[in-house]
């Protein structure tokens, strides 16, 4: 690059990830004002726009949009809020991208760099989802946790660029981690949803989607994740198989993602049980979340692994 | 309860749905002790090590297999207990799902009005926009029946979605072929470690190797036959201030002489890029220092020539190893430390501050007597046993330094370097099957969990007669359009909308 030497390139990554930071918290506070205002609400807010209701003189009768009938607090906020977030998503993926650039190969040579790549995750399956259905009540729940991510990212995890170490140098790490990525991206959204409900309806959580609704998100976004976290694993065991001589090995950072895998089984499986379908199904999904986040911080910090050369 | 009764219950029990969630946790918790403690199938050293850290504790942890948690009793009957389970649950699925694809769609029911149906008029008779509906669930896949009810209706009852059932029981299926390739692999795969010296050779034999493990049915006879020389090995750390000391390249030129093949080839073998020959692949897997020395005894005559493997203790590769001169009278024995990069602090004692060599020496601690090697036990050839010998002194040596050992008991001399690298010779011949089980268990479950199962009905009433103005233009009739997702949280509305807009579109 002659236009900008590597320190500049840096620094340009740093600030994109610091300025995502900022419209981030700023989009938290945005969601927070909503959510606060949301509290004055009586009755929660249900969008069902697809429902068209046909009268057998055939014109066609839309059912009331309550948001237009009612005035709604917190909306504006909210929305002030998902565009921040879009803001944010795109500045981090910036940071990203130019930290990619800086280091000569994919972004995902240390824990600083998984982290923000996480934290792009979170944020992108969250951004994704929301094109499909109204989310702005789950951005609080989202923004919260991928600025943990990232405030971790910039203090404790920071690491100057390096080259990679021998045993990362295989377009296997694009494939593996990528997957990676996604499917604890969207573990992370599912836990949000399984988190809220078990508390939906109490309190200032009655403006949420009510309980079973929320089930049912869990659901959907476990089921999209579970196939390609199966994958990251699957993907995981051929590298290992070509750089370390066996595909399966008990490796302690193989056995967490084996564990969570189980854990995510046991939360499909219980969804279809009589008896484990509701509460008890999203107390395993956030188990099963908890599991994830051990294996990336846990086995990558505490316990002594052949995947602890991710530098810190 | 009779014993057949009790043992029907017992089958039920453990095929329910219940038992599969409970061993499913189980597995899970059973699977943590294994990546808290080190495990004796990956990390021997450091098991051996905890047991001695703590005496009282350990020989307890160890009786229960905490060191070996996947190979434990316990272990293998949750897993075991899981897959029986699995079984008993999918096997009469695969009946069922067999005679549910080449069955018909049931009858639609009574009311459509009460699934939340779509109503609306077109017009045309009964049976032609029956038979249209019919036509359009077909184009989209849809299996369908018609019927007709006591009060006249028509209705075409429709059901799509069957390889949501398909893929789940493919998945499973799959989760079995895994376990046998995993099987398959642990008893006729084998693993070989041997370290290498530059310039040094070795042949595939089971001789050769410096540790050598094999499943029960695995022939340590018929190895695939095949040599090797490692001429050379490269090895860069980073030097810049960021991860400093950490490996950049390993690469080592390996010249290979198979049986049948005329000549040698010349191999490239790097972490990440194992050399294949015939059922086995070579991997590289570490590397380190092999200090060159020569030993002259008492009378200067030289009992010892050699580069001596040293093994590294940490990232900057502070080295160990041992020396073993038996043909010196008395037996000389040196204890080592290889520093590549050297550096002594009162905190560390001598240690290594950089993986590269570039500031080489060595620190020998000398004993003669008797290296106790005719005992018939054997020893390893990184241990020194000093219970028959006397220590002489300790000396640090740069390359070309000698030292005369006190007492006239000779001198040891060091002339240099040299690298090696360590190799992992394998085969696992269930591998494949591992793998392609896999591929299927990924598709399996992405097919049941992406598709629905759905049902939609469409009914169409008698003709509606219409006002005298009207009786010669086509009569109109009532349609309505419903359906279901088997699943909960999932709709047909999409579906549903689907086939109203087409079929009105037709009827314009």
């Amino acid at each position: 690059m002659d236009f900008m030497n590597s320190v500049q390139l840096a620094d340009a990554s740093n600030n994109f990830v610091y300025a995502s930071m900022v419209i981030l918290f700023l989009a938290t506070i945005s969601f927070s004002v909503s959510f606060a205002a949301g509290r004055r609400r009586v009755s929660p807010v249900e969008v069902s726009s697809r429902r068209v209701l046909v009268e057998p003189s055939g014109s066609q009768v839309h059912e009331p949009d309550v948001a237009l009938t009612q005035l709604d607090p917190g909306r504006r906020a909210a929305n002030i809020g998902m565009s921040l977030t879009w803001l944010a998503t795109g500045m981090l993926l910036i940071g990203v991208v130019l930290r990619g650039v800086w280091a000569g190969r994919v972004p995902w040579g240390n824990m600083y760099e998984f982290s923000i790549s996480s934290a792009l995750g979170i944020l992108v399956v969250f951004l994704v989802w929301s094109t499909q259905r109204d989310l702005r009540w789950l951005g609080l729940f989202v923004t919260i946790p991928t600025l943990l991510t990232l405030g971790m990212a910039v203090t404790v995890l920071y690491t100057e660029s390096a080259q990679l170490v021998p045993a990362l140098k295989s377009y296997w790490l694009v494939i593996h981690v990528f997957a990676a990525i996604i499917g604890g991206g969207a573990f992370t959204v599912g836990a949000a949803t399984a988190g809220l409900s078990l508390i939906s309806g109490k309190g200032w959580f009655k403006q949420l989607p009510p309980r079973e609704k929320l089930e049912g998100l869990t659901h959907k976004v476990i089921a999209f994740s579970f196939p390609i976290w199966t994958f990251a694993v699957v993907a995981g065991a051929i590298w290992a198989e070509n750089a370390w001589g066996r595909y399966w090995g008990w490796d302690p950072k193989e056995t967490w993602a084996f564990i969570t895998w189980v854990i995510f089984a046991a939360y499909l499986h219980a969804r279809s049980t009589a008896g484990w379908k509701h509460q008890k199904a999203s107390v395993i999904a956030i188990v099963g979340w908890v599991a994830f986040l051990v294996n990336y911080f846990g086995v990558n910090i505490f316990i002594n692994s052949l995947h602890s050369y991710a530098g810190m | 309860m009779s014993q057949r009764g009790f043992l029907r219950w017992l089958w039920r029990q453990l095929t329910s749905m219940k038992t599969a969630l409970i061993l499913l946790f189980l597995l899970a918790i059973v699977s943590i002790p294994g990546s808290y403690f080190p495990q004796r199938g990956t990390n021997p050293i450091l098991v051996d090590q905890w047991i001695a850290d703590y005496p009282t504790l350990g020989p307890i942890l160890d009786s229960i297999g905490l060191f070996d948690v996947f190979g434990s009793p316990w272990y293998s009957a949750v897993y075991i207990l899981l897959f029986i389970s699995l079984i008993g649950c999918v096997v009469p699925r695969l009946g069922v799902h067999w005679s549910a694809m080449r069955s018909q769609p049931p009858p639609a029911p009574k009311n459509l009005s009460r699934l939340g149906g779509n109503s609306f008029e077109v017009e045309g008779e009964s049976e032609a926009v029956i038979a249209d509906a019919r036509a359009i669930l077909k184009k989209q896949h849809w299996r369908t029946v018609v019927g007709q009810d006591p009060d006249g209706s028509r209705w075409v009852s429709a059901e799509k979605g069957y390889l949501r059932e398909t893929g789940n029981l493919v998945f499973h299926f799959s989760l079995i072929l895994i376990l046998v390739g995993v099987a398959v692999g642990g008893l006729f795969g084998w693993r070989g470690n041997v370290i290498v010296r530059e310039g040094e050779g070795f042949s595939n034999t089971l001789t050769q190797y410096d540790a050598w493990g094999g499943g029960r049915l695995s022939s340590a006879e018929n190895l695939p036959e095949f040599s090797f020389t490692l001429e050379s090995f490269n090895v860069e750390f980073e030097r810049g201030n960021s991860q400093e000391g950490a490996p950049r390249l390993f690469e080592a030129t390996m010249v290979v002489d198979r049986p049948g093949e005329e000549g040698s080839t010349t191999h490239l073998v790097e972490v990440n890029e194992p050399l294949v020959i015939d059922s086995a692949k070579v991997f590289l897997v570490g590397h380190g220092y092999a200090p060159h020395l020569i030993v002259r005894d008492s009378k200067g005559q030289v009992v010892l020539d050699d580069a001596v493997v040293f093994l590294p203790q940490d990232g900057n590769f502070t080295s160990t190893g041992v020396i073993k001169v038996p043909d010196s009278d008395p037996q000389l024995g040196f204890r080592g430390l290889f520093l590549p990069t050297s550096a002594i602090t009162e905190e560390l004692g001598p240690h290594s501050i950089f993986p590269a060599p570039d500031d080489v020496s060595v620190f020998l601690g000398a004993w003669s007597g008797n290296l106790g090697l005719d005992s018939g036990i054997s020893q390893s050839v990184y241990t020194l046993n000093v219970d028959d010998m006397t220590q002489l002194g300790l000396e640090s040596l740069r390359v070309g330094q000698s030292w005369q050992l006190p007492e006239g008991a000779g001198s040891i001399e060091l002339t240099g370097f040299e690298r090696w690298a360590s190799f992992q010779i394998a085969s696992d011949p269930g591998k494949e099957l591992a793998l392609v089980a896999s591929i299927l268990a990924i598709a399996g479950l992405s097919l049941s969990l992406f598709i629905q199962r759905r049902r939609v009905w469409v009914k169409v009433g008698p003709v509606i007669e219409q006002g005298s103005s009207s009786r010669d233009k086509v009569g109109r009739v009532k349609v309505e359009v419903a359906g279901i997702a088997k699943a909960s949280g999932h709709d047909a509305i999409e579906q549903v909308d689907n086939i109203v807009e087409t079929l009105k579109g037709q009827g314009a």
